[in-house]
């Protein structure tokens, strides 16, 4: 494939991500920090972000195995978790956390047990999304392109 | 979205630094993408930014804390800070910067996702500059450090 049709597919990838409601705009936020000075900003945040919602998600799973749940400490991990979704504009599993937390507060069991189901099915998806969407972006810098904006 | 405080002078010439010098911010956030956000946007704003993950090692720092070292306090032309902390919040901080005669002229900013009228004016009381509504855009953060320089000069 030529360097202009990865751009091309990078941008139409780019603009489903944010059609289908994977993305908002917190992530064009994201993007505009992103210069010559700290050209690998995105990938920094976005990587720190899988790392963190991956402990969360574990902590998590834990939390609902145990005899007595902690449902005030599981919810402020999902509140940890809502915020680095909502900086980094991982639309679907902030709106998710937002259910989450109400499952926790009404201290419904079955409710946060579907819901974390939930959010980490939508973490995994957004997260091989992202991962794909990176991998288009060094393919055009490798090819000698720009990323277009 | 951004909520300034009253017009009472929150800038005292004490704290002014000299004309051509960085300011330096304090950033307390628990959260690691958004202390790292948070860094960003003050440095595109022309900041020196020091960040801390809660408020302990915010006061720490600030020389309020019960483990400051002597000769480690550094001195900071502003302090935003997450409200939703565990252990001390960021309102709990604010009134802790504000009881201080050496820190109360500093001015504090809040930032919080959650939108609530009475966290903003409760934190507007105790003498925050603003209050801001994560996640934080760049616009939000360039009008913060702009008011903040007014008030150096």
């Amino acid at each position: 494939m030529d360097l202009v049709q990865l751009q091309r597919q990078l941008v139409d990838y780019r603009t489903s991500l944010y059609h289908e409601g994977f993305l908002d705009e917190q992530f064009t936020q994201l993007q505009s920090l992103q210069d010559e000075n700290n050209p690998d900003f995105v990938v920094e945040v976005v990587s720190l972000f899988f790392e963190d919602s991956e402990r969360l998600l574990n902590e998590l799973s834990k939390a609902l195995e145990q005899q007595v749940i902690d449902f005030k400490r599981m919810d402020a991990q999902v509140h940890q978790l809502k915020g680095s979704s909502s900086s980094i504009g991982a639309h679907r599993v902030q709106k998710l956390c937002i259910v989450f937390r109400n499952y926790c507060e009404a201290q419904n069991v079955e409710g946060c047990l579907k819901c974390l189901q939930q959010v980490k099915h939508e973490y995994g998806i957004i997260k091989t999304k992202l991962e794909s969407m990176f991998q288009l972006e060094q393919q055009i810098l490798n090819a000698g392109g720009s990323i277009p904006v | 979205m951004l909520s300034c405080g009253g017009g009472s002078g929150g800038c005292s010439k004490d704290m002014a630094v000299e004309l051509g010098d960085e300011p330096h911010v304090l950033a307390v956030d628990d959260n690691l993408i958004d202390r790292k956000l948070v860094e960003r946007l003050l440095k595109n704003s022309s900041c020196k930014v020091t960040t801390a993950e809660n408020a302990l090692r915010a006061l720490d720092y600030l020389g309020l804390g019960n483990d400051t070292l002597e000769g480690t306090v550094s001195e900071v032309n502003m302090i935003i800070t997450d409200y939703c902390m565990p252990g001390m919040t960021g309102y709990e901080l604010l009134k802790k910067i504000k009881e201080s005669s050496v820190l109360k002229e500093v001015p504090v900013v809040i930032m919080s996702s959650e939108n609530i009228p009475t966290r903003i004016s409760q934190c507007l009381e105790e003498g925050a500059k603003m209050f801001m509504l994560k996640p934080l855009k760049q616009s939000d953060v360039k009008q913060l450090t702009w008011h903040l320089m007014k008030c150096r000069n």
